[in-house]
């Protein structure tokens, strides 16, 4: 357990000698959130709300779902495909621990670098310059801190899977750019879940998508509460559990017939 | 050997190497028919909830949405250049690149081009002809000159500030995160900017020109006369920002100290 602790503490320490330029990511991080401000101002136009989120909701749901997003996001998928390409792979296996569990908990430092040095800041500046509603009961944020938990951890295993299909694909980068583009627009990162029609809606409660950003991101801006944050919570989990399976399975196949390129 | 024959040279090793990986070409085919297809959701499911955006309509947005994919995919499509800081600073491939007697941008343009990403400019030319014929827009004979002259300017804004960026990679070799936003940043060009305040519309029109990506110049197809000026000026905005972009790339180039092993 130590070891994979300490991994973390590395990618941190590495990621912490490169800080400076996360403070021009701020910069660009509140730009963008500043055009999706107006943007969404002008979608509201006259309307006092749509689909029961008001302008203000709004705005800080697109504010929340990107700081969010630096915490969860991570390139794994992409490291793994470039080190089954450079055949690195094959000398990780050796290695006195668990392939996956070491690229997750790389994932995990980089993500509370962010979180400390990047979302947390840049939500003060944000916050500063445009009008965001913020809960004030403790148990909103408690349940908010629950879920992008399990935001990371769905991310993560999504990632996983997708760099697992390198070892069946060899070149991966398509699927790895399908991945984040879905992910872009089912987690609810663009668009709330709720603003898509009906029949969209049913359809990605059968995915694990939204447990990615939506639920998050609805749960602090009070657009779930009560039995409905339970709920969430509990898809999450599941969903978690669930996605365990084939990426076990995947990784078993692909050690068996693991074929190194070069390296 | 020229530089047009470098360009057939790499053109047909990089067909080798994507027939090498048919697999993987389709679904990155599929996944940029996907990405554009994710813009259009979005501006669908916006829609269904108003009927007009500042005064633009519907068909007008998807119009300004599928003018922006002809340069952005021609942009894709040779200036894949993000990670430039990872894959040439950190690693040091940039020594490489330098003891080659080919500019050094021209190389690496070649050298992490998609071509793949091209079949983009078929989309953006279907979704316009969709939305101009839903807004029954009629063309002129110069049109067709015009938009020539629009994509080639907007491609070159993009490139501009992306390789700008890259630059930025020669004086701080630190990790940058800076990149993959400025896709981001991209996308709020195509809408009208009359709906963000001041301060954002200035930092699209003149710092990261990306309204001339999308909006500027589609407003002259859409007939908005208030627009004309900035429409006619993309070709010329694109020109500066290259020529600056690579003015800077050549300086930055003599800075370059080599990270690599």
């Amino acid at each position: 357990m130590s070891k994979y602790v300490e991994m973390i503490r590395i990618r941190f320490l590495m990621m912490l000698a490169y800080r400076t330029n996360y403070y021009s990511g701020i910069l660009i991080y509140s730009i963008n959130i500043g055009a999706y401000y107006f943007l969404w101002n002008a979608i509201y136009g006259e309307k006092a709300s749509i689909e029961g989120m008001s302008v203000l909701q709004m705005t800080s749901y697109v504010a929340v779902a990107w700081m969010a997003r630096a915490f969860y996001f991570n390139n794994i998928d992409r490291e793994i495909a470039q080190e089954i390409k450079e055949g690195k792979v094959a000398v990780e296996f050796i290695r006195p621990y668990h392939y996956l569990i070491m690229k997750t908990m790389q994932g995990l430092g980089e993500g509370l670098f962010r979180l400390f040095f990047f979302s947390v800041p840049g939500m003060v500046i944000v916050a500063l310059i445009f009008p965001i509603s913020f809960s004030a009961s403790g148990i909103t944020w408690l349940f908010f801190s629950t879920s992008i938990v399990f935001s990371f951890i769905i991310n993560t295993q999504i990632n996983l899977l997708t760099g697992i299909l390198t070892f069946f694909f060899f070149n991966n980068d398509g699927l790895i750019r399908a991945k984040r583009v879905i992910i872009d627009l089912f987690s609810g990162l663009l668009l709330p879940i709720s603003f898509y029609p009906g029949w969209a809606q049913q359809v990605m409660n059968f995915l694990p998508f939204q447990a990615i950003s939506y639920i998050p991101s609805m749960i602090f801006t009070d657009g779930m509460t009560g039995s409905a944050v339970y709920n969430a919570l509990w898809f999450q989990l599941i969903w978690a559990i669930l996605l365990i399976v084939p990426i076990q399975f995947l990784w078993i196949i692909a050690k068996k017939q693991l074929i190194v390129q070069g390296g | 050997m020229n530089y047009v024959a470098i360009f057939v040279q790499y053109v047909s090793q990089y067909i080798k190497t994507r027939l090498t990986y048919r697999v993987d070409m389709v679904i990155e085919m599929m996944s940029d028919l996907l990405f554009q297809a994710v813009n259009l959701v979005f501006i669908l499911v916006v829609f269904g909830h108003t009927d007009f955006l500042s005064g633009w309509s519907r068909e007008e947005i998807i119009f300004i949405y599928g003018f922006f994919l002809v340069p952005y995919a021609i942009f894709g499509a040779f200036f894949n250049i993000w990670d430039f800081n990872e894959r040439y600073i950190v690693k040091g491939e940039m020594d490489r690149i330098l003891t080659r007697p080919v500019h050094s941008l021209f190389q690496i343009i070649l050298e992490r081009m998609e071509l793949e990403s091209l079949f983009g400019t078929f989309t953006g030319i279907g979704v316009m002809v969709y939305a101009g014929y839903q807004l029954g827009l009629d063309i002129s004979w110069f049109d067709p000159i015009l938009f020539i002259l629009f994509v080639v300017g907007g491609v070159l804004v993009y490139g501009g500030i992306f390789v700008l960026l890259a630059c930025i990679s020669f004086w701080s070799d630190s990790r940058t995160s800076i990149m993959p936003m400025m896709y981001n940043i991209g996308n709020y060009g195509r809408y009208p900017v009359d709906i963000y305040n001041q301060v954002i519309r200035f930092i699209l029109t003149w710092i990261l020109p990306f309204a001339f990506v999308g909006v500027y110049p589609s407003a002259y197809f859409l007939g908005k006369e208030e627009w004309y000026s900035y429409a006619f000026m993309t070709p010329v905005i694109g020109i500066v920002f290259f020529t600056i972009s690579v003015f800077v790339w050549n300086i930055g180039v003599t800075k370059y100290r080599g990270a690599g092993n």
